[in-house]
């Protein structure tokens, strides 16, 4: 390119398109972000739960942001077995100790994380979970062992408000 | 539509068309010179004309009455379905109707295929087709999660959940497209409007295919050029438009006989159920004509390619033209291609057939199979095909096997004027 000065006019082009992508960025954000969770759903963010009356092995599914959490209070046996796995044999390797503080409470999404199924209880090859959509099965601390999963069922943040009472959220 | 220029008659014809060119657009529904072997394969692009009104016209009066609330939405379709005046009738022929569409255009895809008719100068036309084509999947989608059933919840769940298979932002797109953290109330109402604006978007693009289609007018059963008009050509009325008139009243035939004797069989008795977020169906299949979209999706044992898989299956259609390297346009004229034009249709018939069965055992090792064989078809074989290939002699004219007897007879007697065609 030749050496050509810059004019009055290149400044005003350059001007005009800058303030021209601006006001179109500023004008179609609203558009798209109006799509995106509004101040009523985010509201609902967390729910308490009361888990006073569950026996080991017994599983409850509660709704947190429209989505199910399972609750489980695993067996001794079951927590031995989710322990006892070695993480080289894992598709995405988590120690149990990670996902469940409290070896006995199981907190996770019953979210499948393939295409978003509830996995049934007590079902598939692991003792764990099965997700009949697509045939992923989990163990019994939710982790993918086998099908087209790509990574363990999600733990989401919750805490002990005190003995008897989880709050998810 | 070169070799044919229309002029008004009347004086007052020709200062309005001056001026708005209505006529002449008219004259395409007219004397509108057509190739004269068109078969009933060529029928379909009216049926489909047919199909999107229905849709339209009774989906607009369901409307009325439907209510795009997740509380209210199911007993809404059922209040259709019981209390509104023909409610009943009106909600299955949009639901059958939706089916019905999908049939058509499943057989003018195919037929597109069987006759090259995507081949040059066409291109435009077939690509403009695999847009509305994958608009009207995204109607049907939307469209078949506004009853709120449980089919409606988790078919919309999964299939807006292909989005997270994006790296990084695609947890992000999904809890866009849901307004939430799960499908919920946003959801629907969103899926409501798109499903309403969808149609007119492909009323749009119908009437630019059409327009595409008319710059080098229809192909036709031998797949050679037409110089228009000439003996090759007939006026588009009467003959073509009684012709599609004739189909057309067949195939509502068949329309009628799902409305009034099976109107469910297409559906799923699971969407009888109203949406529960807690409880997935034992076995989740979308509707027929996304089935082997699905055992696409599912042949793959991995999440983000699994989900390319499935949608290079449809966008691999849009590069066809090109794929397929013959220059001969009729599979009439191709013995191999013929052949293995009949082995993509059993091949996707059997991803049909598979991608409603569980995806475990035999089914997943077929769909596997067939998964393959589909992508070979298109990146393999096509390409190859049309160098190793040796195709028959094609007539120079329509009329010409007409008068001489057999076609490939009349053409192979002058083989010298094949050459000079090349």
């Amino acid at each position: 390119m030749s050496e050509k000065k810059t004019e009055r006019r290149d400044f005003l082009f350059t001007a005009t398109a800058a303030v021209g992508a601006v006001g179109v960025g500023a004008t179609v954000w609203p558009m798209i972000d109006q799509m995106n969770p509004d101040a009523s759903v985010k509201a609902l963010a967390s729910t308490e739960v009361d888990v006073s009356s569950m026996n080991p092995g017994k599983t409850i599914t509660v709704l947190w942001r429209g989505k199910p959490v399972f609750i489980r209070r695993r067996t001794r046996d079951e927590i031995n077995e989710a322990r006892a796995v070695k993480l080289n044999d894992l598709k995405h390797p988590e120690k149990d100790e990670d996902r469940a503080k409290n070896p006995e409470w199981l907190v996770m999404l019953g979210v499948c994380t393939h295409l978003g199924c509830v996995p049934l209880d007590q079902k598939g090859d692991y003792n764990g979970w099965f997700c009949p959509c697509h045939g992923s099965h989990y163990d019994i601390s939710g982790r993918i062992r086998k099908g087209p999963a790509p990574t363990n069922m999600e733990i989401p943040k919750y805490e002990f408000v005190n003995a008897n009472t989880i709050k998810i959220g | 539509m070169s070799d044919h220029e229309y002029t008004p008659k009347s004086n007052f014809g020709k200062w309005f068309n001056d001026r708005l060119p209505l006529l002449t657009l008219a004259n395409h529904l007219t004397d509108y010179p057509t190739p004269k072997n068109l078969n009933y394969w060529w029928t379909f692009g009216g049926i489909l004309t047919f199909c999107l009104v229905t849709q339209i016209v009774t989906g607009l009066v369901l409307a009325m009455h439907y209510i795009a609330h997740a509380d209210m939405a199911f007993d809404s379709v059922e209040h259709i379905m019981r209390d509104v005046n023909y409610g009943w009738l009106i909600r299955y022929i949009h639901a059958n109707g939706a089916s019905m569409f999908f049939l058509a255009v499943y057989i003018h895809i195919f037929r597109s295929l069987f006759y090259g008719s995507y081949k040059a100068p066409r291109e435009i036309i077939w690509i403009i087709g695999i847009i509305i084509y994958l608009l009207m999947m995204a109607a049907a989608f939307m469209g078949y999660v506004l009853p709120w059933g449980q089919m409606s919840f988790w078919g919309a769940t999964v299939i807006t959940n292909l989005f997270s298979a994006i790296p990084l932002v695609g947890e992000g797109i999904v809890t866009w497209l849901w307004g939430g953290y799960s499908v919920d109330n946003p959801t629907l109402t969103r899926f409501f409007t798109l499903h309403y604006l969808i149609p007119f978007l492909i009323l749009g693009l119908v009437v630019l295919h059409i327009w595409a289609l008319h710059v080098p007018g229809n192909n036709n059963p031998v797949g050679i050029d037409v110089k228009k008009p000439s003996k090759d050509t007939v006026p588009f009325h009467p003959y073509i438009v009684i012709k599609d008139a004739f189909a057309l009243l067949m195939f509502m035939i068949v329309f009628a006989f799902f409305v009034f004797y099976t109107p469910n069989i297409l559906g799923h008795a699971d969407n009888y159920i109203e949406a529960n977020p807690l409880v997935t169906p034992a076995h989740i299949v979308p509707e027929w004509y996304l089935l082997p979209f699905y055992a696409i999706l599912r042949s793959v044992p991995d999440k983000l390619m699994g989900v390319v898989a499935m949608l290079s299956a449809i966008f691999i259609l849009a590069a066809l033209p090109w794929l397929d390297t013959s220059k001969i346009r009729s599979a009439v004229f191709r013995p191999l291609y013929r052949q293995f034009y009949w082995i993509l249709v059993a091949d996707v018939l059997i991803l049909g057939y598979v991608g409603a069965m569980p995806a475990e055992g035999l089914y997943l090792l077929i769909a596997r199979v067939a998964t393959a064989y589909y992508f070979l078809h298109f990146l393999v074989i096509l390409p190859i095909l049309g160098f190793k290939e040796r195709t028959l002699p094609v007539p120079l004219s329509i009329t010409e096997p007409v008068l001489g007897g057999s076609s490939n007879l009349a053409a192979a007697r002058d083989d010298s004027r094949l050459e000079k065609l090349k």
